[in-house]
């Protein structure tokens, strides 16, 4: 498994997408931090990536990847080697990828500009955010054979959990207010990824907001060591759900 | 060596293979043929495993491939229209799957030599024409040794020469006892080469008949002449 | 025998002029209430270090009562230990530990009664239910004490130091912690509150009330139950304190409710749940004051007015202000909020476009708290900027029309 992982990776990493997602990553943050005497501005724009773009660019990039790597696949299966380590080793091949662009890119201007609990949460969830999304992108792209809608798919996943699932979350609250919710609020979050790791940073963040009275029913929850197991379980769900499935398609694929 | 019983697949609605049965030996040169679309390439991906078959089974030496991967190692399959990640130039291709077989074997780089491979493997897969493509499928269908080759369509995007390094390489291999399954179009091209003949229609196999048989119940010279009358009187057969 | 002659020599001493009475395990004095017997007006009771078990030891007579080497006054859990009522006492350099816990008779480690001119310095209060304690007491000092207690629950304890009904105190350098309130001022006027730290106090650090004119200056409140409060005053002046984590649902740096014409300047807020909340406060000035990492900066209810903020540094707030009405009758000026993100093109330090510190989102979980779970996410963050562009919910006179475009060095 290793000498497949070793070339998909090496193939990854010469990809110009991967370089310039890295390269983009890595002056937006360097500059957010350098732009202003306290970091967090720096912060603030790291978060923004981690819920906005690392999930797109995960989630398209693998996408697409698989797609073209069709050829490859089917060159790998014509070759002594079982389906289940073939597509074992696309999915940590393109996970290590995309985390080591998130790692590059921003977890180091994190770590050099932010070394606490903050950046180290940050980093922490950034990595489960490109693995989680990895992993959707491998069951949008097992979905369907057709290219144009694999990627219509994964761009329709992503809208779904970067906007859609909190507009629905806002419209209920609204819709709810009058009722006590707010554990429900807590259960709710469990099925967006987005959202769970956006608690997870916002505990650290906000820290004396959440200490408030609504916050304090999160901080309750996911502050605690049960809560923080909890959600990381959650989060590892997440990405291992997506790609069991996939994988159990793929091995009854016909190439 | 290949042993194929009650063979079932569907695409969706459609029916590609029903219901087949086939046995291939050792040291057979074997020509499957048929129109288009009448199953031969779903057929061989079913022996390969890259086709599940919905029922029936394929046993290979002895041993059913359902699930299995590592009978892979004994056989070379050259794909029909061979597709290689973009990027990778041919010497890449060629150092990727030796790494991923691992093979402490001798390496056959005879089709390597032949074809001149060596002075293109700095070349990107994605700026090679057609024909060279199939030389890289080639030369790693026979690059390990394989006990059995299983060749879709071979000939079709080479040029004469190349065609006829290759047929001498396939002729060079059966006679070492090993098991060549062809499919083409092109029944000429196969003449001196093949042992058996299956002809396959529509999901089914017509015939499954020895070249020499085929020719004397015929009373044809050439391989095409002979399938032609054979189809001819299958036709006639309801008129009768 | 030279002990003996020498307690003769004092005594001899004593006669007319001010004498020296020492108290100690190895001296002929062995307790501290014969020793107040024998004392006069005027008279120093030199105690020294051992463990002095005498109930509640009252001082009436204006002695000097100093400790030597920490004496420890022990009040066996049962009343109160030192009680002064005398004018011009002074107290320093006692362990008064143990008093009583009561409800009703709030049994006090030191208490003053309705006297002047008493010093109460270096002392330490250990576990008493309250600390120090002056009823109706003028002109007192209370000065680098150390006031320490266990208080798990409000009822459960009393105050550290508690002044009621006074006037020109000096509460300096004292340490009060682990009490109900660290400081409680009521009915108090024309004091000082200097030096002091206050923190890990169940309920405030300091709580101030009916208190007019008095002043509080370079204090450091931390980590009280729900920080400091200030009501029903006016003219009070607050500089250069600190307030810090003080979290809870309703904890508060700073708590004003009621209060009129005072001066909040060059105080530092930083990781309150909110900075300030005021509720029915008029004419104040906040100035020079640095907002850190609170969750809110300010809350200011619709029912304050004429206030002033200015010249103030709001940092890394989650929320720089928020409000629970659309009526704004306060004004602010010249604040640095750091996310503010116009321009500057004429160069005067000001941004040239007005920034409205009240964010959609703050006035959103101000009506429906539970919408904290969204902060931060994108799509509160599209509403949010698209709210600033276009103010529809947030009253668009909430605003500071010269908003600093570099943080003031405070």
């Amino acid at each position: 498994m290793n000498r497949i992982i070793k070339i998909i990776l090496s193939d990854i990493i010469r990809n110009k997408i991967v370089l310039a997602y890295t390269l983009i990553l890595s002056i937006l943050s360097w500059s957010s931090f350098a732009l202003e005497d306290n970091s967090a501005k720096g912060l603030l724009t790291i978060l923004n990536v981690i819920l906005f773009t690392v999930p797109l660019v995960s989630i398209l990039f693998a996408t697409i990847y698989l797609y073209n790597s069709a050829e490859f696949i089917e060159l790998l299966l014509s070759q002594p080697i079982k389906r289940r380590k073939i597509w074992l080793s696309l999915f940590f091949g393109l996970s290590t990828a995309m985390v080591l662009a998130f790692f590059i890119g921003a977890g180091i201007p994190l770590l050099v500009n932010s070394p606490d609990s903050i950046g180290f949460m940050m980093l922490l969830n950034g990595c489960l955010i490109s693995v989680i999304f990895v992993a959707l992108a491998f069951l949008s792209s097992i979905l369907t054979r057709d290219k144009a809608k694999g990627i219509g798919l994964a761009i329709m996943i992503w809208l779904y959990f970067a906007l859609l699932f909190d507009g629905m979350v806002l419209f209920l609250l609204f819709q709810l207010a009058e009722y006590p919710i707010e554990n429900m609020m807590v259960g709710i979050t469990a099925f967006s990824p987005i959202d769970l790791a956006r608690i997870q940073i916002l505990l650290h963040l906000d820290v004396s907001a959440m200490m408030g009275y609504t916050g304090a029913i999160f901080k309750d929850f996911f502050g605690t060591s049960v809560g923080l197991l909890v959600s990381f379980v959650l989060l590892s769900l997440w990405a291992i759900i997506p790609f069991f499935i996939s994988m159990r398609k793929f091995n009854k694929k016909d190439l | 060596m290949i042993e194929i019983k009650e063979l079932q697949k569907k695409f969706g609605k459609f029916e590609v293979l029903k219901n087949i049965n086939l046995s291939c030996k050792k040291g057979e040169c074997i020509a499957l043929i048929g129109p288009n679309g009448c199953g031969k390439t779903t057929l061989i991906k079913s022996v390969l495993g890259m086709v599940l078959p919905d029922s029936g089974t394929i046993h290979f030496n002895g041993n059913s491939v359902l699930g299995e991967y590592l009978y892979r190692e004994k056989i070379g399959y050259m794909p029909q229209i061979g597709r290689y990640p973009d990027n990778m130039t041919i010497g890449q291709i060629i150092e990727m799957i030796k790494k991923i077989r691992n093979s402490s074997d001798d390496l056959d780089e005879d089709l390597l030599h032949a074809f001149e491979l060596e002075k293109m493997f700095d070349k990107q897969m994605r700026t090679l024409s057609g024909g060279t493509t199939q030389k890289v499928s080639a030369v790693l269908a026979f690059l390990f040794n394989p006990d059995a080759l299983i060749l879709d369509e071979p000939t079709a995007g080479l040029d004469p020469l190349a065609a006829e390094v290759l047929k001498e390489k396939i002729i060079k291999e059966k006679e070492k006892g090993k098991l060549i399954l062809i499919t083409s179009h092109l029944l000429s091209e196969l003449d001196d080469l093949i042992t058996e003949i299956i002809f396959m229609q529509e999901g089914k196999v017509h015939f499954h008949q020895k070249v020499e048989e085929l020719k004397t119940t015929t009373g044809e010279e050439k391989i095409s002449k002979a399938i032609a009358k054979i189809l001819k009187n299958k036709q006639n057969e309801p008129n009768h | 025998m030279k002990k003996i002659s020498f307690i003769v020599f004092l005594l001899f001493f004593s006669i007319g002029k001010a004498a020296t009475i020492q108290v100690g395990p190895n001296f002929p004095v062995k307790k501290i209430k014969q020793a107040l017997a024998l004392a006069k007006d005027g008279d120093t009771i030199l105690v020294h270090s051992g463990i002095y078990k005498e109930g509640t030891i009252l001082i009436n007579k204006k002695i000097y009562f100093i400790g030597k080497n920490f004496p420890v006054l022990d009040g066996q859990n049962k009343k109160e230990v030192l009680s002064i009522n005398a004018n011009d006492v002074v107290v320093k350099g006692f362990k008064v530990i143990n008093s009583g816990h009561a409800a009703l008779n709030d049994p006090c480690g030191i208490r003053v009664y309705d006297k002047n001119n008493v010093t109460i310095q270096g002392n330490i209060l250990d576990n008493n239910f309250f600390g120090i304690y002056l009823q109706n007491s003028n002109n007192c000092i209370v000065k680098n004490n150390i006031v320490r207690a266990y208080g798990k629950a409000e009822q459960l304890i009393g105050n550290g130091i508690h002044c009621w009904k006074s006037n020109n105190l000096q509460i300096i350098g004292n340490k009060i912690t682990g009490h109900r309130d660290g400081i409680y001022f009521e009915f108090v006027t024309q004091s000082v509150i200097w030096r002091n730290i206050s923190n890990n106090n169940v309920r405030y650090g300091l709580h101030f009330m009916f208190s007019n004119d008095d002043a509080y200056i370079t204090n450091v409140f931390k980590n009280n139950g729900a920080g400091v409060a200030v009501m029903f005053t006016k003219n009070v002046k607050m500089f250069n304190n600190y307030f810090e984590e003080n979290w809870g649902d309703s904890a508060y740096g700073l708590l004003l409710k009621e209060i009129s014409d005072s001066y909040i300047f060059n105080n530092r807020f930083a990781r309150n749940t909110s900075g300030i909340y005021m509720e029915g406060t008029s004419r104040i000035k906040v100035e020079k004051n640095s907002f850190e990492s609170n969750g809110w900066g300010m809350k200011i209810q619709a029912s304050c007015m004429e206030n002033e903020i200015v010249n103030n540094n709001f940092l890394k707030n989650t929320f720089d202000i928020s409000t629970n009405g659309s009526l704004v009758l306060n004004t602010f000026n010249e604040n640095y909020w750091d996310k503010y993100e116009g321009y500057d093109l004429d160069k005067d330090g000001m941004g040239d476009v007005p920034y409205h510190p009240l964010s959609l989102f703050a006035v959103l979980t101000e009506n429906t708290p539970s919408s904290m779970l969204l902060y931060r996410s994108f799509m509160i963050t599209l509403l949010d900027k698209s709210e600033k562009v276009l103010p529809s919910i947030t009253p668009d006179n909430f605003v500071d029309n010269k908003p600093l475009m570099k943080s003031l060095p405070l």
